[in-house]
């Protein structure tokens, strides 16, 4: 019963195992979804979705199936990350510009309509020259919808070494739902636990309470310690965005990994290289980013450094000031690693380049200067070389 | 089986689909998982459908130092090494130094109780996992005393998370799971509604307004939410604060009075005023 549905879940990406399938089933033979399409609705949904970043995609296959439109599955995985162009368009509008965009049906009818534009561009201009917001009869350049140079969709050119790209799964946070091939970077990431004793005494020490009580004279003298802890403290810097696209899916795994490999993780993004803020959501890395000193100082120089990134930039962005492809940095980025390096002496960075292009492109060996030679490949055996440098 | 369906209570607005998951996990007999923004009432609900179905409740708060094992129970050996020495009697029966946890306490209740576990993304990530088996069969074993603790009723289980750390595939799988959206102005209504019985049409429209706007604010820390709304009507209540004084039109005056209830947090208040400026200033040109 349903097993359609169940394996159009599946193909869609949802992690239904057959458990949760064979709950909703005792639970609509309990009679509880008897009344209507909503109450089934609700109840497979209460069901099947465990986690609130799957519900959107588990309407989307609802309504699909419901539909009996099995080929709507294609677009869910090309989405734009609409809450945040949103934001950025009421921050930049006024009342005047808001009005007019209202008169043309909404901003939802614009964003359909952006959104056609964006299949359309994907179909018929492989090389992406034609920008939404630049044709003058485009209803998003009037509106300055494009105040940074902001592109809109732009996949497949060739060589990414270029200013200022937004595209489709630059503004998505790494998912870190990938459970896939993670075991393996999870053991890895084990090799970094260190356990310590600390916080509250509330463990018996036997050892020493027998010592204790001997010298007392056989009149007991209970000593107690804290429990041992996994200690380690990590700080995961990622590259997002860019030519780290090709990446996505390896890092997705490393995040994923450390998130619940570590009890003191804290993970910043960056593109292409560090400069004097970083950003913890990057659906609002224009509006939310932490000052670099900031995190220097609020984090000690007890945490491991681990920067996730190819490196794979024009070298300025790294050695000049306002070499930065997003904005004017007033000191280069090394100046910024340096500073990282000072504070944080056991760091590494992970590139997921393959090691026999790093010799060919001068930004990695520049980086990996300034890493001191702590540039290891992001694959297992790389993992484990780092850690092991990390120690 | 449960006769009973909960529809909320008289100070509880549920949304459909929330009933749903409530009355499909009191159905099925197995916990329920509800995550949700902070404020929008999660550990509101176990005490609720507690309360809507006359079912004694058990509460079990997490935190970051707790361990599964203290749910079930712990065998206080420094007091029996204590009373050892002391020569007191109730040494020779180990029962006498077995702690009873909240699980155990709501497997022996006489009717089938609610227990909630509270945030439990707090405690250590091996928490969930050791608590898989007990959840599933609903008993355990107390090898001190080799005693098999087996519910007599299986207790509705609702536990909270606040998504702070990722909770295992083996557990998840094993509940029901409900997101608390964010109430709409409609909901909010009703929910004010049953909270302030009373209050006058203008203040309320006026007061969703203003708040509606407040979380609008784009990169706020921390989105006031449904506690915020409430605390803040109270205020307003006990200051008497006439419903034109919210009205943001009145753009000398835009932040709202006593916003201190909404925002929680030093930059949000920051940024807030900065927001209102900048507008009061391209208001006057």
């Amino acid at each position: 019963m349903l097993i359609p549905f169940f394996s159009l879940l599946r193909d869609g990406g949802m992690k239904t195992s057959i458990t949760e399938h064979l709950t909703l089933l005792e639970a609509m033979k309990k009679g509880l979804a008897g009344q209507s399409v909503d109450d089934f609705y609700y109840l497979s949904r209460a069901c099947l979705v465990k986690d609130e970043s799957q519900l959107d995609r588990f309407d989307r296959i609802f309504a699909a199936y419901f539909k009996g439109v099995e080929d709507s599955l294609a677009d869910l995985f090309t989405e734009l990350p609409e809450e945040w162009l949103r934001r950025q368009a009421e921050l930049m509008l006024s009342d005047e510009e808001r009005a007019k965009i209202e008169s043309l049906g909404g901003f939802d009818e614009l964003m359909q309509a952006l959104r056609e534009r964006l299949e359309e561009q994907r179909e018929r201009h492989e090389g992406g020259s034609k920008w939404i917001g630049t044709a003058g009869t485009s209803p998003f350049g009037a509106y300055g919808y494009n105040p940074e140079g902001v592109r809109i969709g732009q996949k497949g050119s060739g060589n990414r070494r270029a200013v200022k790209v937004w595209d489709r799964r630059e503004y998505r946070n790494l998912d870190d739902s990938v459970e896939l091939g993670t075991r393996n970077i999870k053991v890895a990431l084990r090799r970094l636990r260190k356990f310590a004793r600390e916080g509250a005494a509330d463990q018996l020490d036997l050892e020493d309470t027998i010592d204790k009580t001997a010298r007392n004279a056989g009149f007991l003298d209970i000593r107690m310690v804290p429990e041992r802890h996994n200690a380690i403290k990590v700080l995961l810097c990622l590259d997002i965005g860019g030519s780290m696209d090709d990446h996505v899916r390896v890092c997705e795994e490393v995040f994923s990994a450390a998130r619940s490999e570590f009890k003191h993780l804290e993970y910043f993004y960056f593109h292409n290289f560090v400069y004097e803020s970083l950003w913890k959501d990057n659906r609002r890395r224009h509006s939310e980013r932490l000052p670099t000193l900031d995190i220097t100082h609020k984090y000690g120089a007890d945490y491991k450094l681990i920067f996730v990134g190819d490196a794979t930039m024009s070298p300025y962005e790294i050695v000049y000031p306002g070499g930065s492809v997003e904005h004017w940095n007033d000191e280069p980025g090394s100046v910024w690693i340096r500073r990282l390096l000072n504070t944080y002496h056991n760091a590494i960075w992970l590139n997921p380049e393959p090691v026999g292009r790093w010799d060919y492109t001068p930004s990695i060996k520049l980086t990996r200067e300034l890493m001191e030679d702590r540039m290891f490949p992001l694959t297992i055996a790389g993992l484990d070389d780092g850690i092991k440098a990390l120690h | 089986m449960a006769g009973k369906r909960f529809t909320g209570t008289s100070t509880y607005v549920a949304t459909d689909d929330l009933m749903m998951a409530v009355n499909a996990a009191v159905t099925l007999e197995r916990p329920i998982l509800v995550k949700g923004e902070p404020g929008t009432g999660k550990t509101q609900l176990a005490i609720e459908v507690a309360q809507a179905l006359g079912k004694p409740l058990y509460e079990w708060h997490i935190k970051s130092t707790t361990k599964a094992q203290q749910g079930l129970y712990e065998y206080d050996a420094v007091a029996r090494l204590r009373d050892s020495q002391l020569g007191d009697e109730r040494v020779h029966h180990i029962g006498n130094y077995i702690v009873r946890g909240k699980l155990w306490d709501a497997f022996e209740s006489r009717e089938q109780p609610v227990l909630l576990i509270d945030e439990v993304d707090k405690a250590d990530i091996e928490f969930p996992n050791d608590l898989l088996r007990e959840l599933d069969r609903m008993e355990f074993f107390v090898y001190e005393t080799k005693q098999l603790v087996k519910a007599v009723h299986r207790p509705i289980i609702v536990i909270t998370s606040n998504n702070e750390k990722e909770l295992p595939d083996a557990f998840l799988r094993r509940c029901f799971f409900h997101y608390i959206k964010f109430p709409d102005k409609q909901t909010m209504q009703r929910i004010i509604d049953v909270h302030f019985p009373g209050l006058k049409k203008s203040l309320l429209t006026e007061a969703l307004n203003a708040f509606y706007k407040v979380r609008d604010v784009p990169g706020l820390k921390k989105k006031p939410s449904t506690s915020e709304l409430l605390d803040w009507i109270k205020l307003l209540l006990a200051e008497d604060i006439p419903p034109e004084a919210l009205r943001a039109e009145n753009s000398r005056k835009a932040i709202p009075p006593l916003y201190g209830a909404l925002l929680k947090n030093e930059q949000d208040v920051h940024l807030f005023e900065q927001l209102v400026f900048l507008d009061r200033r391209s208001g006057q040109q």
